[in-house]
């Protein structure tokens, strides 16, 4: 089967076949990045952009490695360097990016929905990076291809996600996707940052404790904090939340014996996870990161039309 | 000029008044209400058989962005808007700029009102000096410019104790206090109704808490200072329910709710329209029930739209940037005809709360067809069919969530003073 999405918004808008699809894309394109020449001219000619109006290291340097792997031309614009600051729209910013011909726009952006907004706007694929607290589809699909490599499959995989959930893109996308893969997912996380009807997106429980959300568990995903906004009114203190939302080998052991660790980064050690977890063999936190560019291979390749991979 | 309307079917509240009836208006003035009446020389006949003819609706909230935002609207375009949605007067808000805060501003929308507007214009001034919420505007110099009541519309009086002393005051000068009841600091970034459709949207919410909090501070308020308070907008199972056991004990509260609160649900925000974005936000089916029931009852004292002109580029934008509110007054009829024929209210009852309570409220001598009356009369083709397109509207911006919608009902007739300005 064909891809017939123009854009990858978001992975509520994707079928089971579709995120099988760009997986499997993804496994097969992995073995170029294990290449001594890391390069396949699948993409020659086409132009992506890469237009981050939020600070971002590696998701932006994974989108730009996977355009170039792919040899894709290439364009990086941050928002403090751009018009933005000069008081341009998204709308026109988008017209005079798409006046010089782009085939794909990744973007990301911190008001949920600007992608949907741009890709009723646009000619050209647009690629989600990550829209403020809705999506970041690509951070969902490389989640999936870990566990999948880890596991051989993702149905029936019990995946338990901690920490912030109402402020997490990160979470929605992998609730869409890995529920619409047959997996079921646990939730955990104090009740200042669980959305009212989170478990109505899918095959989805919430815990009041984040052990019962760990027990037995396949993958424990834990979510990033962040340090600089949720210290005002939604938690009493960081070595609070540490001590009762933060993995440790205590809680990990509750989990499968299997069991893998999971990050979207960058981590807070001491906070989220601890040290000895974050780089235990159970951790999986630098083959996410690996895992990141084969996915985004696949997106980028599978909304060009997906021409043969030589 | 001097009218006959023939064989209407006159709905006037005011007066138990519903049965086929004829009324002659001479000079601007209602003569007499009767059966078979003779139609004088020099008379224009207006046939309404089949047709609705109640006192000229009021809408109590509206924008009209005249002076300072006339990009969005002005006070020519909004009364345009105005007639061709059956109301002959509307109460405009003063959250201009500059604001309405002193006799010079109400005095300029008052005269610009006279020689530019088809329908009755009453300014609504501030109740604190800029809507700034740190001191009392001159309720007697706006009230004496031609202010029918006070609000800091847009935003609440954040501090209690100057809501406290705007009540006493506003009490003495003779002038209604409208609320604007939102708790900011609830409110936070909210873009939107907290609920399952935020979540789902990754956006921030805004709890219904935030409204039913500020609603319980000015019943409370109201009640202690032994002054009258209307809340505008409510859109809450909560809010309803505060002035409704408020009322039960006799404080003087009143209040308005919105075509959009008893029409639409936060659904409508999916997709990011921000053509659905709005202060208060659109809620969920258990606040629309309590709307209707809360017109049903009488609790909800008043429909008014909240008229909100926007400029396309101002909603033209992603979600979280998009300025709140709709325009409103060209779908306010036949979204609130609805009501009928969902069995909420009878027609005298939309009579009422689209003219007679408004008028009321504000303390205006409209709302009613009694001889002697000034004549302000609206004509209804209930059954009329139409669609909501966005290039028939008046209004000179289009921000509306019901565009494209077929609805039923129309003012077919609008006049204001016995001068017809609007005819279908």
């Amino acid at each position: 089967m064909g891809f017939r999405h123009k854009d990858i918004i978001a992975l509520k808008d994707l079928n089971k076949e579709e995120i099988q699809l760009l997986l499997d894309t993804a496994d097969s394109l992995s073995e170029i990045n294990r290449r001594d020449i890391k390069k396949v001219p699948t993409l020659r000619g086409k132009t992506v952009i890469n237009l981050f109006y939020e600070a971002s290291t590696r998701t932006r340097t994974s989108f730009e490695i996977a355009a170039k792997r792919l040899s894709a031309d290439a364009v990086n614009i941050t928002a403090s360097t751009s018009s933005v600051t000069k008081g341009e729209t998204l709308s026109d910013t988008a017209n005079n990016l798409l006046a010089m011909k782009p085939d794909i726009i990744v973007m990301r952006h911190s008001i949920s929905g600007a992608h949907e907004y741009l890709a009723k706007r646009v000619s050209c694929s647009v690629i989600n990076a990550g829209d403020g607290a809705h999506e970041h589809p690509s951070q969902g699909l490389l989640d999936m291809l870990t566990m999948r490599q880890k596991f051989g499959k993702l149905e029936g995989l019990k995946v338990a996600i901690v920490g912030d959930i109402t402020h997490s893109r990160v979470a929605r996308s992998d609730i869409y996707g890995l529920t619409t893969m047959g997996a079921h997912v646990f939730l955990a996380g104090p009740p200042t940052m669980m959305p009212i009807g989170i478990e109505r997106l899918g095959n989805v429980t919430v815990c009041k404790d984040m052990r019962e959300a760990v027990d037995q568990a396949d993958v424990v995903m834990m979510l990033r904090i962040q340090l600089e906004r949720q210290g005002k009114t939604l938690l009493p203190s960081m070595r609070e939340y540490a001590r009762y939302f933060g993995l440790n080998p205590a809680v990990l052991a509750l989990a499968k014996k299997d069991a893998i660790v999971m990050h979207p980064g960058p981590i807070n050690r001491g906070v989220e996870l601890s040290s000895f977890v974050a780089d235990c063999d159970q951790s999986h936190i630098l083959k996410q990161v690996e895992n990141g560019v084969a996915v985004r291979m696949a997106m980028l390749y599978h909304v060009c039309g997906g021409e043969p991979v030589e | 000029m001097n009218l006959l309307i023939k064989g209407g079917r006159v709905i006037d509240p005011s007066q138990g008044i519903d049965e086929t009836m004829d009324i002659l208006i001479a000079d601007g003035v209602i003569l007499e209400l009767g059966k078979g009446l003779g139609s004088p020389e020099g008379f224009q006949v207006i046939d309404a058989s089949g047709l609705l003819v109640t006192p000229g609706l009021i809408d109590m909230h509206v924008h009209l962005r005249d002076p300072g935002l006339e990009y969005k609207e002005d006070i020519a375009t909004g009364s345009r808007a105005a007639a061709a949605g059956g109301f002959t007067s509307v109460a405009c808000m003063p959250n201009t700029s500059p604001v309405i805060d002193n006799k010079a501003v109400a005095s300029y929308v008052v005269n610009k009102a006279m020689s530019e507007a088809l329908v009755n214009v009453f300014p609504v001034g501030a109740i604190t000096k800029g809507s700034k919420g740190e001191s009392l505007a001159e309720m007697g110099d706006l009230k004496e410019a031609g202010c029918v009541a006070v609000s800091d519309d847009g935003k609440p009086v954040c501090s209690t104790e100057l809501m406290r002393r705007a009540l006493e005051y506003a009490k003495g000068v003779g002038i209604t206090v409208i609320s604007h009841s939102e708790d900011l600091a609830l409110v936070g970034e909210g873009v939107m109704n907290e609920g399952f459709v935020s979540t789902e949207l990754g956006l921030k919410g805004i709890p219904w808490a935030a409204e039913d909090i500020a609603v319980a501070r000015e019943v409370y308020l109201a009640e202690f200072a032994g002054a009258p308070v209307h809340i505008a907008h409510i859109s809450t199972v909560g809010s309803a329910r505060i002035i409704r056991n408020a009322k039960a004990r006799g404080v003087k509260v009143t209040c308005e709710t919105a075509p959009h609160y008893f029409t639409l649900t936060d659904e409508a925000v999916r997709g990011y329209n921000t053509n659905a974005k709005m202060n208060p936000p659109l809620r969920s089916d258990a606040d629309v029930a309590a709307m209707k029931a809360g017109l049903a009852d009488g609790t909800i004292d008043a429909i008014a739209t909240d008229h909100a002109p926007h400029h396309l580029d101002e909603k033209d934008v992603e979600f979280n940037l998009a300025l709140n509110g709709i325009v409103g007054l060209e779908t306010s009829l036949p979204l609130s005809l609805k009501l009928v024929e969902e069995g909420v209210l009878d027609l005298k009852g939309l009579v009422s709360v689209m003219s007679c309570n408004p008028a009321k409220i504000l303390g205006i001598d409209r709302g009613t067809l009694r001889a002697g009356a000034v004549a302000d009369v609206t004509i209804i083709d209930p059954a009329k069919e139409w669609d909501v397109d966005a290039a028939k509207l008046e209004s000179k911006s289009k921000n509306s969530p019901f565009i494209g919608w077929k609805v039923k009902g129309k003012a077919v007739y609008t006049v204001v003073k016995g001068q017809v300005v609007y005819q279908a």
